[in-house]
């Protein structure tokens, strides 16, 4: 698997050199390149079954790359490369007359990678990182009209809403691999009863569905969804439809084994879903525009799978698994379509739209499929979803009626909101003669095709999908799975009649709001009464006042005065350096009567006079002295305490110092009398208390006791190995010599430094 | 002798310390290398004074006992090397800030339009 | 600053800090000195030039630029971790060569010799730059 990723990053790559013929044709390479990888990815399945690969990453911390293919993985892989492919064809159509899309296809490639990642992943800090990955790529290719401003803006959105997410569900991946301790999706399967049996298990579980309900848009996080609608059309099909907002559910699916099957699962879960998917389709039905339907209706779809999982039976998973490919199947197809439309006649208001089943018959014949297919009618895959997911609301457990009402209630709606696209853009008369203005060629057209004669034909021979893969994908959620069949009939029971009455209430929902067009007005009236706020305004307050707040903030921390951060910085280190001698303050320093010549004695008192009188003098030349006197006098300090190489330094470095400031005197003006006697007192009085503890911590720094193996080490190998008898100068150029080469790089950047910031810029000609 | 040591470096800290919050660059720069020289004593005399015992290996090699730790030394000659490097380059920035502002006052930096 | 004193002393003293500069560097190995050492004796044995005349005279006069000598300085290092990276030992792992000059003298040439060579260098050329810069 990682041969596959490693493919796509230098394919991403290679995409820039692409020229001419072959960069008019990137998307067709791109989508070849993806069917290649589909087929191989199938081949290396069906061959071999479950898959795993795994390398060393940080051994210290226990972490590994774990790659592994099996059901669930396979699932969302085809649909990523399937879909992918059909994505980068009509890519071709609809990117044609855009510049920069070099660049928009490599992250529209890169992103495919990562999505691949994600679904490899057998680790979960692995797993993340392509999570984020995806988050920022979302937002790359949202912005990728980013001269407009609302694309701007949606794009922050989503990334900002997508990132607190993952970093909410990084939060709960280490508490709960604190339990575990690992990252190991396998590990955490195992010990799934130590996992549900900790304290820490809530806590981790919320915050992992934080992360899993950003990015897959539940409430009440979904209102980033919407907003991406603003990026091109083969993003919304390809992310924001067919697999980035499918994350989610992939990780719901991959965690059930070890985190599922609790009634916080199941609470959490069946509470958010459901209320996604009713709001989703509620605000679906009343949308002008045609992306923003299918936004919404993606919403309603997320909605189901979260309820679904929630539900946590074998038929409800079967049928969340089914449900996932029918909409990735239906919603890709029906995006494409909203492209095409948009291409064709230039607008994407339903107001502005009719009538086009003439000038389109094919394109009307594939949205008229798919909205059956989301519609939920046969003989579509839909259809087949449709049953299974009432069968598995009304097989639950805990028989809640709630949930099966609100399920009703949305596919109502969700049949009306079908009828109405299809008829609003299809059907109905257009105010205006709707203009042609380009009809889509053959790439634009062949991605809605395939997809809708794949679930057509799904629809009739549904064991093709049921039989292996799906049952497969449940056995890797299910310890001990029974697999469930699939019918396209289920005969005259509840079920039936349910999607009997389902279909008909959708139909009449929806011939009314056709009949009496005020049906909608009032209805948005209604919608603005009872919503009391919208999810974005709230999004964007709460971002201004952030920033208002932290503008605050910064003109009390960060005013500009130089010395006042140096100020603060000294009062908090001495603080905390008082209070741990402090703490420690029975320490008693044994004061050891060694004999000292009374030379180190006066070189010792001279500097310490040197140092104080450096602070009162106010002469620049004396106060050079002052500093090459002190410097002198610390370097025979170390050359009695048997530093010879030291003190030379320190003796050479003084004196180059001690020039430079004369030479640099000579130009510069006199000291400026800048404080009064007050700051300066008060100055003084933080210095000493700064001092003080730092002679204090030079005492108990000389009763600490080393560890003796380096000094051991360089001593004795100095020179059997070094071949050197002076230590220091073995350490540096031999033992440490890298750290030496550091160092002179560091300096040369230092002179170059300086050599640029006082050579005289040269006079431009005018 | 330690003690005399440890208010060395105390009285280097505190005029580093004290010429650091002047408003004069020149101090600055001056409190600079006197923190800088307590620091490197600091190191150096953590690990220990020895007296008239440098860290050198016996004529043939073989290891004195009892020597100065070597590391420290090592630790402290690169700290002063640097040090002079650091002192250049805030002396070429003072004096460019001077060229460009004709003061010393390190408050005027609080502007970071171009002058 | 045109002192004739100094004028007229500083060649030697000039020619004298080299040339111990020289030796500080040789002997490093076993005693006292080494690149640093030795390079900043060097520098400062043009910056004692520079002090005596001044230092736009002394500037034309080098040979080498400041510069030329911070990166000769640099490639000398760099040439001495070459044996260790084609040896395929461990960056910075030494080399040595032992010539036998008398019955009781071995003389032990080894890659460190050379990377304290370039350090000598760069010394000499980072204080140049720095004294030439400062005092446009």
């Amino acid at each position: 698997m990682i041969n596959v990723l490693v493919l796509i990053l230098l394919l991403s790559l290679s995409l820039l050199f692409f020229k001419g013929t072959l960069k008019k044709q990137m998307a067709n390479v791109i989508a070849v390149f993806q069917a290649g990888l589909f087929a191989y990815i199938a081949y290396l399945y069906l061959n071999n079954g479950n898959i795993q690969e795994s390398f060393d990453w940080i051994s210290a911390l226990n972490l590994s790359f774990v790659f592994n293919l099996d059901g669930i993985s396979f699932i969302f892989s085809m649909l990523i490369t399937g879909i992918g492919a059909l994505v980068f064809i009509y890519a071709r159509y609809y990117m044609k007359k855009y510049e920069r899309t070099t660049p928009f296809y490599i992250y529209l490639t890169l992103f495919s990678g990562a999505m691949l990642g994600i679904v490899f992943s057998g680790n979960l800090i692995q797993l993340f990182v392509f999570w984020e990955l995806t988050s920022v790529l979302s937002f790359l290719l949202i912005t990728f009209f980013h001269e407009k401003e609302r694309a701007r803006k949606a794009a922050f959105q989503g990334l900002f809403i997508t990132l607190m997410g993952g970093l909410a569900m990084l939060g709960g991946i280490i508490l709960i691999g604190s339990v575990v301790d690992s990252y190991n999706i396998h590990d955490w399967t195992q010990n799934a009863d130590a996992i549900k049996n900790s304290e820490l298990y809530t806590a981790g579980l919320i915050l992992i569905l934080v992360g899993i309900f950003t990015k897959s848009a539940q409430f009440p996080f979904h209102f980033w969804l919407p907003g991406a609608m603003e990026a091109p059309t083969p993003v919304s099909s390809f992310l924001h439809s067919a697999t980035m907002v499918k994350a989610g559910f992939f990780l719901l699916l991959r965690l059930h084994p070890s985190l599922g099957g609790t009634p916080e699962w199941f609470y959490i879960l069946s509470t958010a879903g459901a209320i996604t998917m009713f709001i989703g389709v509620y605000f679906a039905i009343l949308r002008t525009e045609i992306k923003s339907v299918l936004a919404y209706t993606t919403i309603n779809a997320l909605g189901v799978l979260t309820l679904l999982m929630g539900i946590d039976t074998f038929l409800s998973v079967k049928a969340a698994i089914l449900f996932l490919i029918i909409h990735a199947f239906y919603k890709a197809t029906l995006f494409m379509v909203a492209g095409v439309i948009d291409k064709s006649t230039g607008t994407k208001l339903f107001a502005n739209l009719g009538g086009l089943r003439k000038e389109m018959p094919l394109v009307f014949i594939f949205t008229l499929l798919a909205t059956l297919s989301m519609a939920g009618l046969p003989p579509m895959l839909g259809f087949l979803g449709k049953e299974l997911i009432y069968e598995a609301k009304i097989n639950i457990p805990e028989a809640s009626n709630f949930i099966l009402i609100i399920g009703v209630a949305s596919n109502i709606l969700l049949v009306a909101v079908s009828v109405l696209f299809t008829y609003k853009i299809f059907i109905k008369k257009p105010a205006h003669k709707v203009e042609i203005k380009s009809k889509p060629n053959i790439n634009g057209l062949i991605g809605p095709g395939i997809l809708v004669i794949l679930s057509l034909i799904f629809g009739l021979f549904p064991q093709l999908l049921g039989g292996n893969i799906i049952n497969d994908a449940l056995s890797n959620v299910f310890e001990n799975y029974t697999p469930v069949k699939l019918k396209l009939w289920h005969g005259f029971n509840t079920v039936f009649f349910l999607s009997l009455f389902t279909v008909i209430a959708g139909f009449i929902v929806a011939l009314l709001i056709i009949k009496f067009e005020k049906i909608t007005f009032y209805w948005n009236k209604f919608n603005e009464r009872i919503l009391l706020f919208r999810f974005t305004d709230v999004f964007v307050k709460a971002i201004d006042s952030f920033v208002s707040i932290s503008r605050k903030k910064d003109k009390i921390v960060q005013h500009g005065y130089h010395r006042y951060y140096l100020l603060s910085i000294f009062l908090l280190t001495s603080v905390l350096l008082w209070s741990q001698f402090f703490e420690t303050r029975s320490w008693i320093f044994n004061i050891d009567n060694d004999k000292n010549s009374f030379y180190i004695l006066i070189v010792i008192v001279i500097t310490i006079l040197a140092s104080i009188l450096a602070m009162f003098s106010n002469k620049r030349l004396a106060t050079i002295a002052i500093l090459g006197v002190s410097g002198y006098g610390i370097a025979l300090i170390y050359l009695y305490y048997s530093a010879v190489d030291l003190a030379i330094t320190q003796i050479l470095v003084e004196t180059v110092v001690v020039v430079l400031f004369v030479i640099v005197l000579q130009k510069l003006p006199r000291f400026a009398k800048l404080s009064n006697w007050k700051i300066k007192v008060r100055d003084l009085a933080i210095a000493l208390i700064f001092g003080t503890v730092m002679g204090l911590l030079a005492l108990k720094a000389t009763e600490v006791n080393f560890d003796s193996s380096l000094y051991d080490f360089y001593s004795e190998n100095s020179y059997l190995q070094g071949f050197g008898k002076n230590v220091v100068n073995v350490i540096l150029v031999d033992f440490r010599g890298l750290d030496t080469f550091g160092e002179v790089i560091v300096l040369a950047i230092a002179a170059l430094g300086v050599s640029v910031l006082l050579s005289k810029p040269k006079k431009k000609k005018v | 002798m330690e003690i005399l040591l440890a208010i060395l470096i105390g009285s280097l800290y505190t005029a580093g310390v004290y010429m650091l919050l002047r408003r004069s660059i020149l101090k600055f720069i001056i409190g600079i290398i006197f923190i800088s020289n307590a620091t490197n004593l600091l190191v150096f005399m953590s690990s220990g004074l020895v007296k008239g015992n440098p860290p050198f290996t016996a004529p043939d090699g073989t290891p004195l006992e009892q020597t100065a730790d070597p590391l420290n030394q090592a630790l402290v000659l690169t700290a002063i090397v640097i040090g002079l490097g650091v002192v250049a380059y805030t002396l070429a920035l003072k004096y460019k800030f001077f060229e460009l502002t004709k003061t010393d006052d390190l408050d005027e930096l609080k502007q970071t339009e171009e002058v | 600053m045109n002192l004739n004193i100094l004028q007229y002393a500083e060649k030697p003293i000039r020619w004298l800090l080299i040339i111990i500069s020289i030796v500080a560097l040789l002997r490093g190995h076993n005693y006292p000195g080494g690149g640093f050492i030795g390079g900043l004796l060097a520098g400062l044995a043009i910056v004692f030039q520079s002090l005596a005349y001044d230092v736009e005279t002394v500037r034309k006069k080098m040979k080498l630029s400041p510069q030329s000598f911070i990166g000769i300085g640099l490639a000398i290092a760099a040439i001495s971790l070459l044996p260790s990276i084609i040896g395929g030992a461990e960056l910075m792992q030494a080399y040595w060569v032992k010539l036998q000059i008398t019955e009781s003298y071995v003389l032990k040439l080894g890659t460190p010799l050379i990377f304290d060579i370039g350090i000598f260098f760069s010394v000499i050329g980072i204080v140049l730059m720095f004294i030439f810069n400062l005092s446009k």
